[in-house]
C-alpha cells in the first residue's frame, strides 16, 4: 500500500502540493512569513521563530521515530562535512539576516503580498542558486573536505535512537517552558 | 471555523502542525520536508530556457536535475497556503518595505530591495553549499538527529544573529 503510494509519481506531485499548502498556511498563521517577526528573532527580541521550530522538531522527532520503530518510515539524514556544513550554514545565516526570510518563508511572504520577498528573496535566491551551480565544480574540493556522510547522533554514539530522542525532546520542551516563563 | 480567520495562531500549535506534516511526508512520500533544492532546480529550469539542453550537462544539474519534483510542488504549495491563510484573515497586503526596516532605514523601496537581493543571493548560495536550509536542515535534519542538521541549524542562527545585529545595532 505505502509502496504503491510512494512510487506513483503523479500522486507524489499532488501530495507535495498538499503538504506545501498546509505548510504555507501554518507558516503564515504563525507569523513567521513576516520580515518583522524573523528579524526580531535574530535581534533576540521575539522568540516566535524559535518556538515554532522547536515545537515542530519535538513533534516531528517523536512521530518520525515511532514510524521508524514500527518499520513504516526510513530516515533520510543529509550528508555533512567540515568543509560543507558549517561554512555553508554561516553564508546562509548572513543571507538570512540580510534578507529577513529563509527560502520557504520567502515564498510564503510572497503569498501575502511581500514584494521584497519576491524581488529580493525569490530572484536573489534564484541567482544565488544559479551561481552556486556554476562554481560548484571549483568548490568541490572544499565541499568534500572532512566529509562524514549522512551521519546521525545515535550512529555516532552507537546507541538506540530512543536513548537520544527522549532526552532531547524533554530538553527542547524544557527550553520552550523557560522561554514562556521568562516572557520571551 | 473561526480559527481559520484568526490573525495568528499560537506558535506551539503551528509548530506541532508542521511536525505532523513531517510525519506525513516520511510516511506517504518517504521524504523529509525541504525547500532550497527547489530553488536550485528552478534556477536550472530557467537557465535551460535561455541556454538550451547543454545546461543539463553541468555537474551540479546532473546531481540536481532541473525538473519539477515533489519538493518543487511543496514550495509552490507554500505560496498557495500562505496566500489563502492571509486572505482568510484579511491580512493579504502588497508591501515592499517592512515596518522594522522602515523605522531604521526609512520607507524608500530601492535600499530595501537592493539589500534583500543581496540577502537572497547569500541565502541560496549558502543553502546549496550546506546542502539545505532552515527547513531541510533546521527542522527535518534536527528532528532526524542528523549531525549535519544540528551543525547547520547552529550556523544559520549564529550567522543570522550576527548579521542582524550588525545591520540594526552598528549600521542602523
Amino acid at each position: 500500500m505505502l509502496q504503491t503510494i510512494r512510487s506513483n509519481n503523479r500522486l507524489q506531485l499532488f501530495l507535495g502540493l498538499l503538504v506545501g499548502i498546509g505548510f504555507g498556511f501554518l507558516l503564515q498563521k504563525g507569523g513567521v512569513t513576516y520580515y518583522d517577526v524573523i528579524i526580531k528573532q535574530l535581534l533576540l527580541q521575539d522568540f516566535t521563530v524559535v518556538k515554532v521550530m522547536l515545537s515542530a522538531m519535538v513533534t516531528g522527532m517523536l512521530g518520525v521515530h515511532v514510524l521508524r520503530s514500527l518499520g513504516l518510515a526510513q530516515l533520510h539524514p543529509k550528508p555533512g562535512g567540515i568543509g560543507r556544513t558549517l561554512p555553508g550554514a554561516l553564508i546562509f545565516g548572513i543571507g538570512f539576516g540580510t534578507l529577513g526570510y529563509c527560502p520557504g518563508t520567502a515564498v510564503g511572504a510572497v503569498g501575502h503580498g511581500a514584494l521584497d520577498a519576491l524581488i529580493g528573496g525569490v530572484l536573489g535566491m534564484l541567482a544565488g542558486a544559479a551561481v552556486f551551480a556554476a562554481v560548484y565544480p571549483k568548490l568541490t574540493p572544499i565541499l568534500n573536505k572532512g566529509n562524514f556522510g549522512p551521519l546521525t547522533f545515535p550512529q555516532l554514539f552507537k546507541v538506540n535512537p530512543w536513548i537520544l530522542v527522549i532526552p532531547v525532546s524533554v530538553a527542547m520542551a524544557g527550553l520552550l517552558y523557560v522561554l514562556e516563563r521568562t516572557g520571551l | 471555523m473561526e480559527f481559520l480567520t484568526m490573525d495568528r495562531w499560537s506558535p506551539y500549535a503551528v509548530g506541532i502542525g508542521i511536525g505532523i506534516l513531517s510525519w506525513l511526508t516520511f510516511l506517504l512520500s518517504d521524504k523529509p520536508i525541504g525547500c532550497s533544492t527547489a530553488f536550485a532546480r528552478s534556477a536550472g529550469l530557467l537557465e535551460r530556457l535561455f541556454r538550451g539542453d547543454k545546461v543539463n550537462d553541468k555537474p551540479y544539474y546532473r546531481e540536481f536535475v532541473p525538473q519539477i519534483d515533489w519538493e518543487w510542488m511543496l514550495v509552490a504549495g507554500i505560496l498557495i497556503g500562505a496566500f489563502v491563510a492571509s486572505v482568510l484573515s484579511g491580512q493579504f497586503q502588497w508591501s515592499v518595505v517592512p515596518d522594522t526596516w522602515a523605522a531604521a532605514f526609512g520607507t524608500g523601496s530601492i535600499p530595501r530591495l537592493a539589500v534583500s537581493i543581496l540577502g537572497g543571493f547569500c541565502a541560496a548560495f549558502g543553502a546549496r553549499w550546506a546542502g539545505g536550509c532552515t527547513s531541510g536542515h533546521g527542522i527535518s535534519g534536527t528532528l532526524q538527529l542528523a549531525v549535519s542538521g544540528w551543525i547547520a541549524a547552529a550556523g544559520f542562527f549564529v550567522g543570522g544573529i550576527v548579521t542582524a545585529m550588525l545591520i540594526y545595532r552598528v549600521i542602523g
